[in-house]
């Protein structure tokens, strides 16, 4: 998308001054961003708010190179959205999509105070920003005469050459941080399976398998609860991840979706199953 | 279009991802936040170099970019080792130092 769009950007984005086109972009853009930001502070899935952040950055590498800065355009989607994006997802999925936000406050008015403090500070900075009047874009035709890439290799390898030293420092030192802080070392002694198996037998809690999802007449899916023999659903039967995510149907949505004379041999329950029944 | 239009969108993503930091709980988001404050500031250095018709700004914004993804290994690799050891993802949870 990015390598398509370049030239076109390229070309609305006339040096000196905004042009038509780009205002048409900003303003298609703009509310999409802000919108997607604003899915960051109120969506109750962690991976919702990774894929609008996504969206945020993918935006602001469309913007870059409507601005004149292809090269950080591109690295912008590389970086952000490729690496840093793909990483949060790989902890996300490490640390467990149920892990959903608390909603309960720590401090009481924590969140209150903490919305009003982000509504000042937007306006605030709005406000600075819209009192520095109008301001004319000189533009980047000279400076990129050689074009957008080697003019950042000029910059970078000639005012900033320490800087980027510093920085390839500074990378390597994360990288092996995060190799020593994600190392585990062993604390205590490796259990054996016999300790564990014992461990088990003596918690008398269930030792055998947990019954398998969904074996009721008409549907085998996942999703549904199988029934014991008692006629109950088995709650532990469905997979953990499903049950937290509430993706479960209950008997009754099963039959509910069925259309009449599919499949044979099993008749539908002639009253809810709620699992509140008497045990026979 | 008077580009300062980018400077507000910049300073509303700003605030957006400050919001985040000070409401979310999840430890991830919050970081997710932290992000989007440094693209913010990102795209306010992009259009400054474009008003002022120098590259500096885009090579200050390029080591941003360089920072933050040092600094998302780090911060992950944090997150990971506290959700090992409590099991549990929320800032709220990680006050071993309270009294």
């Amino acid at each position: 998308m990015t390598v398509g769009a370049l030239g076109v950007l390229t070309d609305l984005a006339e040096t000196g001054r905004t042009s038509t086109g780009e205002e048409v972009l900003f303003w298609c853009l703009a509310p999409v961003m802000v919108l997607a930001a604003l899915g960051l502070v109120f969506a109750r899935r962690a991976v919702y708010a990774a894929m609008s952040v996504v969206v945020v950055m993918v935006s602001l590498a469309v913007l870059y190179v409507a601005q004149e800065a292809p090269f950080l355009g591109v690295v912008q989607v590389i970086v952000y959205t490729g690496a840093v994006m793909m990483l949060f997802l790989f902890v996300l999925m490490l640390v467990g999509v149920d892990a959903s936000d608390s909603f309960v406050d720590a401090l009481r008015g924590q969140r209150w105070l903490a919305a009003l403090i982000g509504i000042g500070l937007g306006a605030v900075l709005v406000g600075v920003v819209l009192r520095a009047g109008d301001m004319v874009p000189i533009g980047m035709a000279q400076a990129n005469a050689r074009g957008n890439p080697e003019g950042v290799a000029d910059v970078l390898f000639s005012d900033f050459v320490f800087t980027l030293e510093v920085v390839g420092i500074l990378l390597i030192t994360a990288a092996v941080g995060a190799i020593v802080l994600t190392h585990r070392q062993r604390l205590t002694r490796r259990i054996s399976q016999r300790e564990l198996a014992d461990a088990r037998v003596a918690s008398a809690g269930r030792l055998t398998p947990l019954p398998a999802p969904g074996v009721y007449a008409r549907s085998n899916a996942m999703d549904v609860a199988a029934l014991g023999a008692d006629g109950r659903p088995l709650e532990q039967s469905v997979p953990r991840v499903l049950r937290v995510r509430g993706q479960e149907r209950s008997v009754d949505e099963v039959h509910a979706q069925m259309p009449p004379g599919v499949g044979t041999g099993s008749t539908p329950p002639e009253r809810a199953i709620t699992g509140e029944e008497q045990v026979r | 279009m008077n580009p300062a239009n980018y400077v507000v969108l910049a300073a509303i993503l700003f605030t957006i991802g400050a919001t985040t930091v000070l409401v979310r709980r999840n430890a991830i988001i919050v970081f997710m936040g932290i992000e989007l404050m440094l693209n913010a500031a990102n795209l306010a250095f992009v259009t400054f170099a474009r008003m002022h018709g120098d590259l500096s700004g885009q090579v200050v914004a390029f080591f941003v970019m360089v920072v933050a993804a040092a600094e998302v290994v780090v911060g992950l690799a944090i997150i990971v080792a506290i959700f090992r050891t409590r099991r549990s993802a929320s800032v709220d949870d990680v006050n071993l130092l309270r009294s």
